[in-house]
């Protein structure tokens, strides 16, 4: 039914529609009639930040932890373009999120008005898609859209530009239909390429699964799949970054994570494996390390529901492009109805092989004196909020890598983590999304000191709504990630990794109302843990660790993957000059 | 993605997939690519190219579809035919991107480029100008005392090489409209 209302009493409308029960957003002139709407109703609630990254992170966290699409309300020029990392980053992980930005009234456009900025124009390399709408009628159409755009195929970030003029005039509202418009992803597969990978599974003698975050944003139903397919035939699995938690890391098939600070068992069976089938991940750098090397005797399969991955980075021999749970679904029928058949005799020797790699226990450490080091500080966490219901994030660097090593992650949607992007400041404001999505569970941010200052105001926000987030610190007074490469590439000349002026986390918590915990002495650190997860509100958690621990195992930059560094190597000299000037 | 018009030995399976290894040799590819006539479809796709790095030899764009609200974009690019498929795919996962065809591979085309040449000259020069444009079908579409413009269209390598001729007998200017292509046949 066609109804006739004003575009700022749209926009709220079309939430409401959609099932939005959350915004993350920061008001300003040009969006002040959305605001006036929302002031009136109470099914959206609104969740104001304390500056407009913080409300894509928090969106980011929200879509994450949920499975739902993340909202966004920010107002024109600076709050826009505030909005440009937090986009960029959900667009390299493909996280649904849609960010409503006010604009100046369509008859000042172009005019450098207050507060105008190129919004669509700048955020068109940033999102999946975005819109200026300029006629009130084409309002709804246009936002029923972005949910679809934002929430088909690969999900990613999308953006609806509303100009003030557009919101304040009246137009024709009608409820979201199915969409009716020419972007309709293929979700199922090729049989017969399906088939081949069928034949190929039959056949391996070392193969590995090597998922990644696709299967966690197809659905829980994926992710159940994916255990079910890993359970039947027996194959070892590893993950990206992004994967975790999509096969359980108590499973008896799970290697680790993989890539240039994954667990030696994983990487080494990356590059020993005779069959590789990709579900959901894309190559990245990260896990590839030097391209002309990788997984060098190895028939790869790869699943994407995006074809621009398949063949981007890796020559791949069986491409399915389709969504990973319709592609698994009929792998597994396939498999099947062939009988089953997997080599066991073959792949029982490839355990074999396996299970002395993982006897290096590449993770190994010794907690010894009075210094904490993060693994300690981390195994610790991970023991004594295992059997929570627990969500993690993180922020970008050393401690993220710890984190994704030494945390375990049992099931999809509870691990947030910068992976593409690696944006510094992501971690706190998407505990605050995720928390929102989950007022009940525990939400940990596992934070390095440096990181956790970009986006350090976020700790109003988490006292304004109550929202008892765990910031848990490890700080090393360092940059720890360029501090270790600076000692590995650059002669242990430390430019600029070292922030000589440190707030007191504890003060500065307490400064907003929040606790603030300090532990220094590892014999102390079991309670100070336990205080944090029994204090009922915000927590920032100052863990002060060893300030010199390099993060290992690591993959050089310019080598392969068995060429990686574990925790004793000498490291000097290791990067060549053509390793050196990678990222 | 179904914009993508997926055929065996295209894309799905890409064209360099069923090579021995990644070719290193550059080769020039013609892309039509179907849009939405939308503000800003032009900025996607150009924004694309630039971003990522491919390179645009020629491109022409105008709407093709005034009901159907379609423009058709046509984009002579160069590549290694890894960065080809590459280039397909990703123009393919532009939302308002309905379809993309490879004309070099997807079968015979054919390929027209329109072009202005202004020639300044008096004498003998202006004679031979005017006989050589008689040779390659171009038209006088403006004349004065002392120049003529010359229309010409035909596929590029027959507009340069009237450009090579032009040359020396008091070519000041050109303009060229970019390749226009369409698969012959149905």
């Amino acid at each position: 039914m066609t109804r006739q209302m004003t575009g700022a009493k749209m926009v709220v409308q079309a939430l409401i529609d959609q099932g939005v029960d959350t915004v993350f957003g920061y008001p300003g002139g040009a969006v002040l009639p959305i605001y006036d709407e929302i002031f009136q109703q109470n099914h959206i609630k609104h969740i104001l930040v304390r500056h407009e990254q913080g409300a894509v992170h928090a969106a980011e966290g929200y879509a994450r932890s949920t499975g739902k699409p993340g909202v966004c309300l920010v107002t024109s020029g600076p709050g826009a373009t505030n909005a440009v990392t937090g986009l960029t980053d959900a667009l390299l992980d493909s996280i649904p999120i849609i960010v409503l930005t006010g604009q100046v009234p369509t008859f000042m456009i172009g005019s450098d008005a207050f507060q105008e900025a190129d919004t669509v124009g700048i955020t068109r390399p940033c999102t999946k898609h975005n819109w200026l709408v300029k006629d009130t009628d084409a309002l709804a159409g246009v936002l029923h859209e972005a949910f679809h755009v934002a929430t088909s195929g690969r999900p990613g970030p999308v953006l609806v530009d509303i100009p003030k003029d557009v919101q304040f005039a009246q137009g024709s509202y009608d409820a979201p239909k199915p969409s009716t418009s020419h972007y309709q992803p293929k979700v199922k597969g090729d049989m017969q390429e399906i088939t081949e990978l069928v034949a190929a599974i039959e056949n391996a003698k070392r193969p590995l699964f090597y998922t990644g975050g696709g299967v966690i944003n197809s659905g829980p139903g994926a992710s159940q799949l994916l255990r079910e397919l890993v359970g039947a035939t027996g194959f070892p699995i590893t993950s990206t970054l992004m994967g975790l938690g999509a096969y359980p890391a108590s499973g008896d098939k799970w290697l680790g994570m993989l890539g240039m600070h994954g667990l030696y068992e994983a990487n080494m069976a990356m590059h020993g494996c005779d069959l590789m089938i990709n579900i959901g991940a894309r190559f990245d750098d990260r896990i590839t390390g030097l391209i002309s090397e990788f997984s060098p005797k190895s028939t790869k399969a790869h699943i994407d529901i995006d074809p621009s991955s398949i063949n981007k980075v890796i020559r791949i021999d069986i491409p399915i492009v389709g969504d990973v749970g319709h592609v698994l679904e009929d792998l597994l029928k396939v498999w099947k109805s062939r009988g089953r058949k997997t080599n066991s005799e073959a792949v029982g020797k490839w355990w074999g092989q396996i299970k002395e790699w993982q006897a290096v226990d590449c993770l190994k450490f010794k907690q010894q004196g009075k210094i904490i080091k993060p693994q300690y500080a981390l195994s610790r966490l991970e023991a004594l909020t295992k059997d929570h219901d627990r969500y993690i994030t993180t922020e970008v660097g050393q401690h993220q890598m710890w984190a994704a090593q030494y945390l375990n992650f049992e099931d999809p949607n509870r691990w947030m983590t910068s992976g593409g992007l690696g944006t510094m400041g992501y971690g706190f404001p998407a505990s605050i999304g995720a928390q929102m999505g989950h007022p009940e569970s525990l939400v940990i941010n596992v934070a390095g000191e440096a990181s956790w200052l970009m986006n350090m105001q976020e700790l109003g926000t988490a006292m304004q709504y109550n929202l008892p987030v765990k910031q848990f610190i490890l700080n090393n007074e360092r940059l720890g990630m360029v501090r270790q490469w600076q000692e590995l590439l650059h002669g242990e000349r430390y430019s600029s990794s070292w922030s000589e002026s440190l707030p007191d986390f504890v003060k500065l918590a307490e400064a907003f109302g929040a606790k603030g915990i300090q532990c220094s002495d590892p014999d102390d650190l079991d309670d100070a843990i336990m205080e944090m997860i029994n204090y009922d509100g915000p927590v920032v958690f100052d863990c002060l660790v060893e300030k010199h621990e390099n993060c290992f195992p690591m993959i050089p930059s310019g080598k392969a993957h068995n060429e990686m560094l574990l925790g004793d190597a000498e490291t000097q000299g290791v990067i060549d000059a053509k390793g050196s000037v990678m990222v | 993605m179904s914009a993508l018009k997926l055929k065996k030995g295209d894309t799905a399976k890409s064209a360099y997939n069923l090579r021995p290894t990644f070719s290193d040799v550059i080769e020039r590819h013609t892309l039509a690519v179907m849009v939405e006539n939308e503000p800003g479809v032009l900025a996607r796709v150009i924004g694309l190219f630039a971003g990522r790095g491919y390179n645009i030899e020629s491109l022409t764009v105008a709407e093709v579809d005034h009901q159907g609200h379609l423009s058709r974009i046509t984009i002579v690019t160069t590549g290694t035919p890894q960065v080809i498929e590459q280039i397909k795919a990703q123009l393919g996962r532009i939302v308002t991107v309905h379809e993309v065809h490879d004309l070099t591979v997807e079968g015979p085309s054919v390929e027209r480029e329109l072009a202005m040449f202004k020639v300044v000259g008096a004498g003998e020069k202006r004679v031979e100008a005017l006989r050589l444009a008689n040779i390659f079908r171009a038209n006088v579409v403006d004349s004065t005392l002392e120049t003529f413009v010359f229309e010409i269209t035909g596929a590029p390598a027959k507009i340069d090489a009237f450009a090579d001729l032009m040359r020396p007998l008091g070519l000041i200017d050109v303009a060229r409209t970019g390749v226009a292509a369409l698969s012959r046949g149905d």
